[in-house]
Parts: structure tokens; sequence; C-alpha cells
């Protein structure tokens, strides 16, 4: 198994949950985030005071899929975070040694 | 305030109840800027400080109108004495007053005037709170609006306005405050600032306004208000003068946001909320004691250089390292500083005043005298306010601990907070054990 991690714009969550789900994907974890990459936030100006902004607003995107999905989903994700501007973020994927589903205590990809 | 209408004294005057009205209105509109200021302020200040800075501005309400009534507007308004002060005995208490007497040749009562000036004697010191953002114990606060208003405000405000005060006697023209209030307050925030120091993390940590939204909303209610403060200077509206100052109020606060923004977008690239607001009560402030002496063009000039100056002058705190938390000395005192210097080239002699400027023929005299009255209002408030918080600071105490402070003002003298963040998903840290010690417990019997 694997876990995909998403780090992405948050206007893009619902085309990237629409994309999970043409997929087959059945559950995800979604939690806000912040941080900042090469742009480094951005300046805001208070009576001329500027502020440097350095964590933007992100949403972290988490999905278990089976080893054989896995390149492929990322693609998926990828495709449907990209806006082309600076800041779309970043998309990995870990080995994964174990899930279990809680109600019924499956394991491994019958948990997923 | 203005001179006595002697045109209306001829005739003796009798009790309008149009201006009566009109004054009664301009009072609650002038009332009404106190609580815009606290939210002005409240907005530009940071989550943890929210509901200490809108109680400084708050508590003027209460303290400010217990003096008023018990000695304040005698002092101000009373008997002219040594061109200092005024003392008048019915005046105490508001106790010997008719109610149908009128004031001074005017057409509304005494009683309307002595609420109308109230307003102004409650939002001066509310205005310098704003410079000491944070970091003030709020019993000290307390403490110095008290004394203040007594030692500082009631003795300026009957220099400038009070019939036998030695700048009104002058000629010096201040039509709604611009010394008296404006340039008193922000004289006073500096000479306290003086004493009391910087916030911790000054020029360090970030210090966003935690709400621009309210500070706009306040700003608003502020320009709103002002056409009660400046159009009912001339306390009735027999002649038009209320009118044209109520234009001129308009012009040049639109006039200084322009321009604030204008300075702003060049400067920093963007045109900014709190530009647009500052800006605005940067033209309220600068009009203040002009906008009664100049014409609709002069007020757009007046506001325009307001705007400009004012924005330009925030940056000085930064430059010279006082911390004037949310820039009273650079929107008030140098707003104030302003409007009063600018009646001495832009009054046309036409409508408050037969005072000419410089622009309208009447040479240099009437800028000199404006410049006694800046001067002299301006070095007596921040010496006399800095001796009265080296007093307080060195008696009980005027900051709250480098560690409340850091912590927050609002739950040390409050015990409040602004906002509950615990319902927006962070429930577990945010969760609190209640203990009500006023209500009854299950076995306690209620008499219904």
């Amino acid at each position: 198994m694997k876990l995909i991690t998403a780090v992405v714009k948050p206007h893009r969550l619902d085309e990237i949950k629409e994309a999970l789900q043409a997929f087959g994907v059945q559950g995800l974890t979604v939690t806000e985030a912040s941080g900042y990459g090469r742009q480094r936030g951005h300046t805001e100006v208070y009576r001329g005071a500027e502020y440097t902004v350095d964590l933007v607003p992100k949403i972290r995107i988490e999905v278990l899929v089976e080893d054989e999905d896995a390149e492929t989903l990322i693609d998926v994700v990828v495709k449907a975070a990209r806006t082309g501007k600076i800041g779309d973020g970043k998309v990995w994927s870990v080995p994964v040694e174990t899930a279990v589903r809680v109600r019924t205590g499956e394991r491994g990809p019958d948990a997923l | 305030m203005a001179p006595a209408i002697t045109t209306l004294a001829a005739d003796a005057p009798a009790l309008s109840a149009a201006n009566t009205g009109f004054m009664l209105i301009c009072s609650a509109l002038v009332m009404l800027m106190t609580p815009a200021l606290a939210f002005f302020y409240g907005g530009m200040v940071r989550v943890k400080s929210t509901l200490n800075m809108l109680m400084m501005s708050f508590i003027s309400l209460g303290i400010v109108t217990i003096l008023w009534v018990l000695f304040g507007f005698s002092l101000a308004f009373g008997t002219d004495s040594g061109s200092i002060i005024g003392w008048s005995s019915d005046y105490v208490g508001l106790s010997g007053i008719g109610i149908t007497e009128l004031w001074d040749g005017y057409t509304i009562p005494v009683y309307v005037f002595a609420v109308f000036q109230l307003m102004f004697a409650i939002i001066t010191p509310a205005l310098i709170s704003g410079a000491l953002a944070d970091r003030v114990k709020f019993t000290a606060w307390a403490l110095f609006i008290t004394l203040w208003v007594t030692l500082v405000y009631f003795p300026v405000a009957h220099w400038v306005w009070g019939t036998g005060g030695w700048l009104f006697e002058m000629g010096v023209i201040d039509f709604a405050g611009g010394t008296a209030v404006h340039i008193n307050a922000g004289a006073a925030a500096l000479g306290v600032i003086l004493v009391i120091g910087k916030r911790v993390g000054f020029k360090k940590d970030p210090m966003r306004p935690h709400s621009l939204p309210l500070v706009m909303l306040g700003a608003g209610l502020l320009w709103f208000g002002w056409f009660g403060f400046n159009a009912g200077s001339w306390l009735g509206n027999d002649d038009g003068v209320g009118a044209v100052m109520f234009v001129n109020t308009q012009v040049a606060t639109a006039a200084a946001m322009l321009a604030w923004l204008a300075y702003e977008k060049i400067r920093h690239g963007s045109f900014t909320t709190l530009g647009a607001a500052s800006g605005a009560v940067a033209g309220l402030v600068a009009i203040t004691p002009s906008g009664g002496s100049c014409s609709p063009l002069g007020a757009i000039a007046i506001g325009a250089i307001a705007g400009l100056a004012c924005a330009m002058a925030v940056g000085l705190k930064y430059k010279f390292g006082y911390d004037d938390s949310l820039d009273v000395v650079g929107v008030h005192l140098v707003g104030g500083v302003i409007g009063s210097l600018l009646v001495g080239l832009f009054a046309t002699g036409g409508v408050q005043s037969k005072a000419k400027g410089l622009f309208y023929g009447g040479g240099l005299e009437q800028l000199g005298k404006q410049a006694v009255g800046v001067f002299a209002v301006l070095a007596y408030s921040l010496i006399a306010s800095a001796v009265l918080a080296l007093i307080i600071d060195k008696t009980m105490g005027m900051r709250v601990s480098e560690d409340d402070e850091v912590s927050g003002i609002d739950q040390v003298e409050h015990a409040e907070t602004a906002y509950d963040f615990s319902g927006a998903g962070g429930g577990i840290t945010g969760r609190t054990t209640a203990t009500a010690t006023t209500v009854p417990s299950e076995n306690t019997k209620v008499d219904a």
C-alpha cells in the first residue's frame, strides 16, 4: 500500500475530490495546512509597515491506495491540482506497512 | 467654538426649537464618535488586546460624563478668571441652570450647549488611548483620564473656546476642535508614550491589525458622527455656516482619503483599506479647525495636504523609535497642526470669521495667531501629560508586566477575550471549564 499526500492550493480541493472519485477512490482525509515553497509567501502593507507573510494557506489531502494504483493516482491528483502558477504545491507517496478498518478489523487492501 | 452671534444679539435671542433640535441631534452624533473610535482602534490591534482597546475609549463615556457635570463644564465654560480657567457655581452639578436659559447670546439652552461640549470632552482623552495600545493598566488609564481632563482638557477648552480664554480673545480660530481636541490629544499621546516606552516586540514582532473590517466600520461611523462635531459647532444654523461646515467636512475628508491612497499606491504599490480609513480620519481632523473659515475648494486643498502629510508622518515612529501604536501622533497631532495652520492661509473672511488668510489678502497675521495657538496647546499638553504619566508610573505603575503584555492584556485586565475560536474546529485546546458562582445549584431553594 502507498500513502499519497498532496499539499495544494485550497481552491483546487473540489477538482481533486472529483478526480479521485472518478478514479474510484473510496475515502480521503483533508487537513488545513500552511507553508511555503520557492515563492516564499507574500508581503502585506499596513500604513507603510511591510509584513512578510511566509506561511500561506494550503490544504493537505491524504489517500491510501494499493501499490499498483499509486503512480496513476499521483498523476490524477497533479492534473487536477495544477493551475500553472507558482505555489501549486507538491504531491508525494510513501510506503505503508499496514492499514486497519476500525469498525470491522479488516486489514491491508481490504481495509481501503 | 463660535463667538457670540451679534446680529442675533441685537434683538434679544429667543429659544429656537429648530436650532435646539439640530444641536441635540448633533450632540448624539458626536456621542457616537467615541464608540466609533473604539472600533476604529479596536480593529487595528492584535486579537489579544481588542477588548482593552474598546474599553479604553468606552470608559471615557463614564468618567468624563460624571466629571463634566460635577465641575468640568464650570472649569471650561464658567466665568473667566485670568484668561486661564473658568468657574461658575451655577454650573457645578449643572444645578443652577434654568431649562430655558439660553447659552451666551445663542438660541439654544445652556443644557444643550453643555451636553454638546460634553461629547467633545469625552472623545478627546479616548483619542489618546490609541498610542498606548496593548500595555497600560486599566486602573492607571482610568486615573490618567480623570487627571488629564481636569488639568489639561478643561483648561485648554477654556483657552480656546471660553469667553475670556486667552487664545479665544487673541483671535485664534479653532472652529470645532483642531487645537482643543486633536492637537491636545496628539501631544498628550506623545507625552505619555515617551514616558511609558514601547510595546514588547516593537519593530520586531508582526503587529498586524486583527480586523480591518472593524477599522472600516469605525472610520465610517466616525465620518458620520463628525458631521455633528463640525456642523454643530456653530451652535445653530440660522445663517448657513453650519451647512458650509457640513459641505467642507465631506469634501476635505474625500480629498484626504484620495491623497493618502495615491501616496500609498506610489510609495508601496497598493491601495489599502487601512490607508482609506486613515486618510479619511486625517481629513476629518484637518478640516475640524479650518472648515468654518474656508471655501469648499479650500477644504479640498486642506484635506489633500493633510492626507498626504499624515500618510508620510505615520512612518516617523519607525525612524525615531517612539511607539505610537495606532498613530495618534501621526494622524491627530499632525492633522490638527496642519488644519489649524492652514486657517492662516485659506480663511476667506466670509464664513464664520471676518479674519482673512494669506491667500485671501489677509497677510500673515492670522497665520501667526494660529501658530501661537498650535504651539501653546501642543507644549502645554505634551509637558503636562508626560508629568501626569510619570507620576502615575512612579506610584501605581502605568504598565502591565511584560508577561501579561505578551500573553494578552484582555485576559489580565478584563478577564475576557474578544473571540471564542474553540467552536471553529479547535475545540480540544479551546475547551473551558465553567464555574458559575451566581447560578444557584440544584440543591438551593429559590423563591419564585
